[in-house]
């Protein structure tokens, strides 16, 4: 199959989801959970990717995702919440200093565009540190701003530690859907361009990427900034479907959680960070939803069963990949029509063997 | 001699109270093949690592086609621990990373195979084009830049073609024989377009077939490319064959300098590889 | 006389807490000294410490209860390191640093299942409970208790490096895993007796700790250990005096801040430290300096 061949197919596959969905949200009740999950695991696949694009292929291990969302959810609500309702969402500072807002769309990109350039100012300092010393640095600084956002003295603009609301939402599902294919296309875009390979080659090894020319600190600055880009995007989307939004959402388990996805999809594979996350959000969501529920059969109550054991039994799966399957789902290993053909052809190919052998 | 392309003029390393490379002065001139010899632990990859940027050394020169390429003096803690000579001769301080250092014309191989292991053989020899390329960030994803693109991706096949290694391109190179990995290091450095190759090692880990077709592609590569070679090796063979001019080097510092034939003949040389007994001492 | 007066309180919390800083602390730091690994659960076992002596203090005396949650939490951070760390020993650094933040997310998600999410009151401990007037403060005898068995358990565990065949051991394999494989020390048991020391001392911290507060949420165990964490890297990670002392300088200036009337900045303000530390010296106070060889 011809490389053209492949990409129009991948489109035609990627426009017949958008039609499922499309239906999807016609007939189904607006309530249904599957569409929450659609629209969770969209934004959840968009910041998986962009860890991964730092993670899995640059090879930097960051601990700040939870952070760079924060910026994009504040700098969106921020910058869009109507003029009118400024008086009531910033009861407690007067109305707040920001007497302007910008379209949802001027936001979005603002969310993605500040959060680089915070990306790129904590980049000057941390990207030189090495393994775990990027993650613990990229951690703190996670917590930094989360303090900082919180701050009194910055309330006429962040609103404090209060919540912040009123800003424009989204209730469809195709919507988030087609922000998050846009960026994440151009995340793949830069992963197969010249600077993709660039970011791959100092995963592999820094020491022989240097000797190709490779300058690493401009590099691995560009890789922290499309990836806090995206981030602060996904970000913003996040605060579009929750509708309010308090910067004690961004703790670091949520980083923590991104990362997990990551990894069950496999480091380095885009279609697996998507795969995992829309599982990941399913499951949490969704699917394991009945252990959560106390249950009887007949008369007897099946043990364990309360609020919580979900979770438990999650964190217990997630464990298990982690430890038994570490290459996730996808390994390194890319999605694509010619892999589930070849597969279903090795797959005959077995069954033929066996036939014959007996 | 003026036509000297690389010139390296008092480099001392220290690391702490170890001095690694000491005071060490060597030219090497258009066209040449120079050899560093010198017993293990002499320093002649830190004299490499001096010279491609990955070390900053304490004090000394380095100057590249005519233009000086780098500069160090003691400073810091260095300032008092220094027990290198040349001490208040540098005063500047030009220390460029190693991308800029293989950007200026030098390229390298390293001692211990570096391939990115986990990418094809097309895919090592193209990421050496990406410094030479002409795009940005912006171009590169949105494929503006597909005739800069199509240029590199020609130029890697030439390449590829000419080193005998097109066949393996699909290859991921970790899984690759040994010697052919050697081969790869080589192709990927020679795509960066230097003037000036060093070689560390090159013949490690060879059988005398193998050394010998070496030895024939140094100098095939040398003609082909007009290329300067600077290599480390430990294959007396190969030295005494391939260089115009060897210099050795043992603690450290320089023994000796000279054709293979005059090295060969220095006492101090034999005495350095081979020791003195302790009758004659 | 006036400033001292004011100030003396949090000096006092500050020392205290200092000290339970500290406690957890070495658990980081020998985990990394001996594993290179940052173990993002020993939080949560500190957290777990304190919801076994909550539940266990129900059930039976004090005196029971307290001796059941040091073993309890001693069998934890064996458990963890023999069930997440183990199967991982020759894989990549990035993995195992993954499964401690599975095991961290696990332990989390289990303390909230069984709690229910909701606060357990902390049972009060006779002794270090009472309050007791310093000067013109009146705080509770864990304020002085803490820095008095701080030292005293520090002493001990140096005494048990320093001269005992256990901790010549241990230091051996911080020094050179593979080597000290090939002299023939046992390293799976110097990992578990790493991890045996580092849950207890984390247990007595947690007991100290807690004795601060009424009550005990799945989650308050993340930031005590979360600064502990930036105490070991601030000390030199692998460093058990610099972890000490790292703890008690984070302690003071902690308790300072909020003193000054700067809550909000007291966190972030441990944060702050870390990140200055690791740009002016990524290794610490006592690190030593690791170097790749090219």
């Amino acid at each position: 199959m011809s490389k053209k061949k492949n990409t129009i197919i991948s489109a035609l596959l990627l426009l017949a989801l958008l039609a499922v969905i499309m239906v999807l949200e016609r007939t189904l009740p607006p309530t249904h959970i599957a569409l929450t999950v659609l629209k969770k695991g969209c934004i959840y696949s968009l910041v998986a990717v962009s860890m991964n694009l730092l993670n899995g292929f640059t090879g930097l291990f960051s601990l700040g995702q939870a952070g760079f969302m924060l910026i994009g959810a504040y700098t969106y609500a921020v910058l869009t919440i109507p003029v009118a309702d400024r008086a009531s969402v910033y009861q407690y500072f007067h109305g707040g200093v920001i007497q302007f807002s910008v379209p949802f769309f001027v936001g979005l990109l603002a969310a993605g565009v500040v959060s680089a350039i915070f990306a790129w100012l904590i980049g000057l300092p941390v990207l030189r540190l090495k393994s775990d010393y990027l993650a613990i640095a990229t951690l703190g600084f996670a917590e930094i701003i989360r303090a900082f956002f919180q701050w009194d003295v910055l309330g006429p603009i962040t609103n404090g530690s209060n919540m912040l609301r009123k800003y424009p939402s989204f209730t469809s599902v195709s919507f988030p859907f087609i922000v998050c294919g846009l960026c994440i296309a151009v995340m793949v875009l830069v992963i197969n361009s010249s600077y993709g390979r660039a970011f791959k080659a100092i995963r592999d090894d820094e020491i022989a990427a240097e000797a190709m020319g490779i300058n690493l600190a401009k590099h691995k600055q560009m890789a922290f900034c499309i990836s806090s880009f995206f981030a602060g995007v996904g970000g913003g989307l996040l605060a579009m479907y929750q509708s309010s939004i308090q910067s004690m959402t961004f703790k670091s388990s949520m980083t923590y959680e991104i990362l997990l996805i990551v990894v069950i999809g496999g480091l380095g594979s885009v279609t697996g960070s998507c795969i995992a996350s829309f599982l990941f959000i399913a499951c949490s969501e969704w699917w394991l939803r009945f252990l959560d529920v106390e249950t009887y059969i007949g008369d007897f109550k099946v043990p364990f069963l309360r609020a919580g054991f979900r979770k438990v039994v999650f964190s217990v799966i997630i464990m298990a990949i982690v430890l038994f399957a570490r290459k996730g789902i996808m390994g390194d290993r890319e999605f694509s029509v010619e892999g589930v053909c070849r597969f279903f052809k090795n797959l005959g190919k077995g069954k033929k063997k066996k036939e014959a052998k007996e | 001699m003026s036509n000297n392309i690389l010139r390296v003029e008092d480099i001392t390393m220290q690391f702490g109270g170890v001095v690694a490379v000491d005071n060490l002065s060597l030219e090497v001139n258009e066209g040449e093949i120079v050899a560093l010899i010198g017993p293990n632990g002499a320093g002649k990859t830190t004299a490499f690592n001096c010279i491609t940027g990955v070390y900053e050394p304490t004090n000394g020169s380095v100057s590249f086609c005519g233009k000086e390429l780098l500069e160090s003096y003691p400073h810091g803690k260095m300032k008092k621990m220094y027990i290198g000579e040349n001490a208040g001769r540098y005063t500047k301080r030009i220390v460029p990373t190693p991308d800029r250092i293989t950007q200026a014309g030098i390229a390298r191989t390293f001692q211990n195979i570096r391939l990115f292991s986990s990418m094809t053989v097309f895919e090592n020899v193209l990421i050496a084009k990406h410094m030479r390329a002409k795009q940005n960030l912006f171009t590169a994803t949105f494929r503006l830049n597909h005739a800069e693109e199509e240029k590199m991706r020609r130029e890697t096949m030439e390449l590829l073609e000419m080193q005998n290694l097109a066949h393996l391109k699909d290859e991921v190179a970790g899984s690759l024989p040994y010697g052919i990995q050697r081969r790869l290091e080589i192709a990927r450095a020679l795509a960066t377009q230097p003037k000036l190759l060093l070689l560390d090692e090159p013949a490690a880990g060879m059988n005398p077939q193998e050394t010998q077709e070496l030895t024939d592609f140094i100098r095939q590569i040398r003609d082909e490319y007009k290329l300067t070679i600077f290599m480390i090796e430990h294959h007396m063979d190969l030295v005494m064959q391939i260089s115009d001019r060897v210099y050795v080097l043992d603690f450290g510092k320089l023994l000796a300098e000279g054709t293979p034939e005059e090295v060969q003949n220095n006492p101090r040389v034999i005495e350095a590889y081979l020791g003195v007994s302790e009758e004659d001492a | 006389m006036d400033f001292i007066n004011k100030n003396l309180p949090y000096l006092l919390a500050g020392i205290s807490v200092g000290g339970q800083y500290a406690l957890i602390a070495i658990g980081y730091t020998m985990v990394y000294g001996i594993l290179r690994l940052i173990n993002f659960a020993h939080g949560d076992i500190f957290t777990v410490a304190a919801l076994v002596l909550v539940y266990s203090s129900t059930i039976m005396p004090l005196y029971l209860s307290i001796p059941l949650t040091l073993i309890a939490t001693v069998i934890l951070g064996l458990l963890v390191e023999r069930v997440a760390y183990k199967p991982l020993r020759n894989a990549p650094r990035m993995s195992v640093m993954i499964s401690a933040i599975g095991v961290s997310y696990l332990l989390q998600n289990l303390a909230l299942y069984i709690t229910g999410g909701l606060a357990q009151t902390y049972p009060s401990i006779p002794f270090i409970s009472n309050s007791i007037k310093i000067g013109p403060a009146t705080t509770k005898m864990v304020t002085v208790v803490t820095p008095i068995l701080t030292i005293i358990l520090v002493f001990v565990l140096m005494q048990l490096i320093n001269h005992t065949k256990i901790g010549m051991a241990m230091r051996a394999v911080a020094n050179d895993f593979e080597t000290s494989r090939l002299m023939g020390i046992k390293v799976d048991n110097v990992i578990s007796m790493t991890f045996v020391i580092g849950s207890f001392l984390a247990a007595v911290g947690s007991l100290l700790y807690f004795t601060n507060y009424a009550s005990v949420v799945p989650t308050s165990g993340a930031m005590p250990g979360l600064k502990a964490f930036v105490a070991a890297v601030f000390g030199g990670i692998g460093s058990i005096p610099g972890a000490v002392i790292g703890a008690f300088i984070i302690g003071i200036c902690e308790n300072i801040i909020k003193g000054l009337g700067w809550t909000t900045f007291s966190d972030a303000f441990t944060f702050a430290l870390l990140i200055v530390v690791l740009i002016v010296k990524p290794t610490g106070l006592f690190g030593e300096k690791a170097t790749d060889k090219v």
